[in-house]
């Protein structure tokens, strides 16, 4: 394990802002943290780079505990949501400065810097100064100066937070292959499921102080181990509601029920909270199986190519989130289509109890 | 012209008519000055200033002032940086209270120190020097100093200095070659502030005192009693006077409203 955390609490006079955690982190791929803002991503960023220090609990970083190590002899690289830079340095300089610090030969240091601001477009920029530079070009800079250095870890915390969609997308993209093949520990927090999904790796999803899963990303969302790991990890928020399993049904209300089946079927009968995520409910027929209701449309918003309805059903307010453009009458009442084999069930202490799928 | 732009311009020539008179006043004669009302010198001389510049009492008042002023200047800013920064960055016990008892310093007129300071640097040998005065300035400034520096400081994000540790450099490097440079701006606007304090201050300077370190100000209260009424030797002093400031003042003209409001815009 390249870096982990033991049993690491973080307590601020009254406050707790870190549970118990434990995490390992490995070399190559991204480690993300996922979580709302103040869930604790950006504590658990400074703690693992020694910014700060644990309450109870030890870092290690290969092999070797840290925990006292102060972050400038760490070898290690921040990038921050803001675009932080130091504004009395051209972007050259900048990007040199963790390698003038380590009091490297200026050839290599030239060296590294031009092959770094390559990689990240900011040939061009050299001689400037960061306020002259577009958000994204300074967010840039302080990549460039976070991967010059070598470092063991790198830790991004929502660099892509403050950028344009445009910008953003375009850089979303690229930064894997620029981090790629450098073997060092990849932290990325972000507060977006969908930037989760598109950069893979290993998922740990953060929630009020506390790690609730970890696992590869794609594995993360597909199998929520808890009712709080599907609402960090879904977004728009995930759908729920109390259910009753009689038998081969399970009923939302007296009048709306579909059968069960795959691990849902042999679930005991009793109460438990369905989740189904709102691109599960549909106002049109989906191929999979699915069931239909009908509710008032209360909210209806249009983001890009995808319609969004909020709806009731059931005394709850259920979202969809439907790709392609839908007329709703807000007030009137709709059809929606929802696929049983994509919910989830959870049991009364929140945990997972079974899937409306079979497997995977 | 219309009417309503007279106005400010009245109040301009308003404002600017005392700095006039007394510009104009240095290059006449005394006898022209006590001889009645002229707007312009009617016998331009330069005699005025080159008294000043000829006569040691004369120009070691300018010396002196500016020796205590820079000494106090750089005693401010070198006690409050730190304390700034401290304010700024980490939460201790009583912080907050402490911040706000800095600034109480200046609401007590300077009168009220003048006893204990000259009969402590009497006793410890410090009196009638500039140090002594310099000291004695520190009262107002370094608070004044710290509530300006804060200002700029906490405009700063604590993230730099995050970043900055992360690419290895130790605090010391940091505070001077990237935090520093950042806040010039701030400095500039301090320094400006303690040496303004200290230039115009003249109870603690005459009082603290005697010969050796004898400020301009003091020289200047003193020659309307010597050879009955030198106007116009005083007022070629009072033009040297005013200069100093407005050559600092040119410097920091940009930051000066945020300097007023202590950094906090």
């Amino acid at each position: 394990m390249a870096l982990e955390l033991r049993d690491v609490t973080k307590t601020v006079g009254a406050e707790t802002h870190i549970h118990p955690t434990t995490l390992a982190l490995d070399q190559g791929g991204f480690n993300i943290l996922l979580g709302a803002t103040n869930a604790g991503k950006s504590t658990l960023i400074k703690l693992m780079a020694g910014l700060e220090k644990p309450t109870t609990g030890e870092v290690w970083a290969n092999g070797e505990n840290v925990t006292s190590v102060s972050p400038q002899k760490r070898e290690i690289a921040l990038v921050h949501q803001f675009f932080v830079n130091y504004p009395h340095m051209t972007v050259f300089e900048n990007i040199a400065s963790p390698l003038r610090v380590k009091g490297l030969a200026k050839s290599e240091i030239e060296a590294r810097v031009e092959e770094a601001a390559n990689l990240l477009q900011l040939g061009p920029m050299l001689a400037r100064r960061p306020q002259e530079l577009s958000g994204g070009q300074q967010q840039r800079t302080a990549l460039a100066r976070a991967i010059v250095k070598d470092a063991t870890a790198i830790f991004l915390d929502e660099p892509l937070a403050n950028l344009d969609y445009k910008l953003r997308e375009e850089l979303r993209e690229q930064l894997p292959d620029i981090l790629a093949g450098r073997g060092t520990v990849v932290v990325y927090a972000t507060s977006e499921p969908t930037e989760a999904l598109l950069l893979g790796g290993t998922t740990a999803l953060v929630h009020e102080g506390r790690v609730v899963q970890t696992g590869p990303t794609p594995a993360t969302y597909r199998a929520p181990g808890s009712l709080t790991a599907a609402q960090v990890f879904s977004d728009p928020p995930i759908n729920t509601a109390p259910v009753e399993k009689r038998g081969e049904e399970m009923w939302l209300s007296d009048a709306i029920s579909w059968p069960v089946f795959g691990e849902a079927a042999g679930l005991a009968d009793g109460r438990y909270t369905v989740g189904i995520r709102p691109h599960h409910i549909t106002p049109y027929e989906p191929s999979d199986v699915s069931i239909a209701f009908r509710g008032p449309v209360q909210i209806t918003e249009l983001s890009g190519s995808e319609s969004v309805a909020h709806f009731a059903i059931a005394g709850q307010t259920w979202v969809s989130l439907a790709s392609g453009v839908h007329a709703y009458r807000v007030g009137e009442a709709h059809e929606f289509h929802m696929i049983p084999g994509q919910c989830f069930y959870f049991g009364p202490d929140g945990s997972l109890a079974a899937k409306g799928r079979a497997h995977g | 012209m219309r009417p309503r732009s007279l106005v400010p311009l009245i109040y301009i020539l308003f404002l600017l008519l005392p700095i006039y008179w007394l510009v104009a006043m240095s290059f006449k004669t005394t006898n022209e000055i006590l001889g009645g009302f002229s707007l312009f010198p009617q016998k331009w001389t330069l005699a005025n200033y080159r008294a000043i510049f000829t006569d040691p009492t004369w120009y070691w008042g300018y010396i002196n002032s500016i020796l205590y002023v820079s000494i106090n200047t750089l005693i401010s800013l070198a006690a409050a940086l730190p304390a700034a920064y401290a304010f700024s960055r980490y939460r201790f016990l009583g912080d907050k209270h402490l911040f706000f008892w800095l600034l109480t310093n200046r609401m007590a007129p300077a009168a009220v120190f003048a006893l204990p300071f000259f009969q402590l640097y009497s006793a410890v040998g410090l009196f009638d020097t500039h140090l002594a005065v310099a000291l004695a300035h520190c009262l107002f400034n370094i608070p004044l100093a710290v509530w300006i520096l804060e200002g700029f400081m906490s405009g700063v994000p604590k993230e730099l200095d995050e970043t900055a540790y992360v690419d290895g450099y130790s605090f010391p490097r940091f505070f001077a070659t990237i935090f520093l440079p950042t806040i010039k701006a701030g400095v500039g606007v301090a320094a400006f502030f303690c040496f303004m304090f200290s230039w115009v201050e003249l109870l603690l300077a005459k009082t603290l005192t005697a010969v050796e370190a004898k400020p301009i100000a003091a020289t200047m209260t003193r020659t309307a009693s010597s050879a009955g009424y030198e106007l116009g030797l005083l007022a070629a002093a009072g033009v040297l006077t005013i200069i100093p400031g407005a050559i600092v003042i040119y410097f920091v003209r940009n930051y000066i409203a945020k300097g007023f409001a202590l950094g906090r815009v």
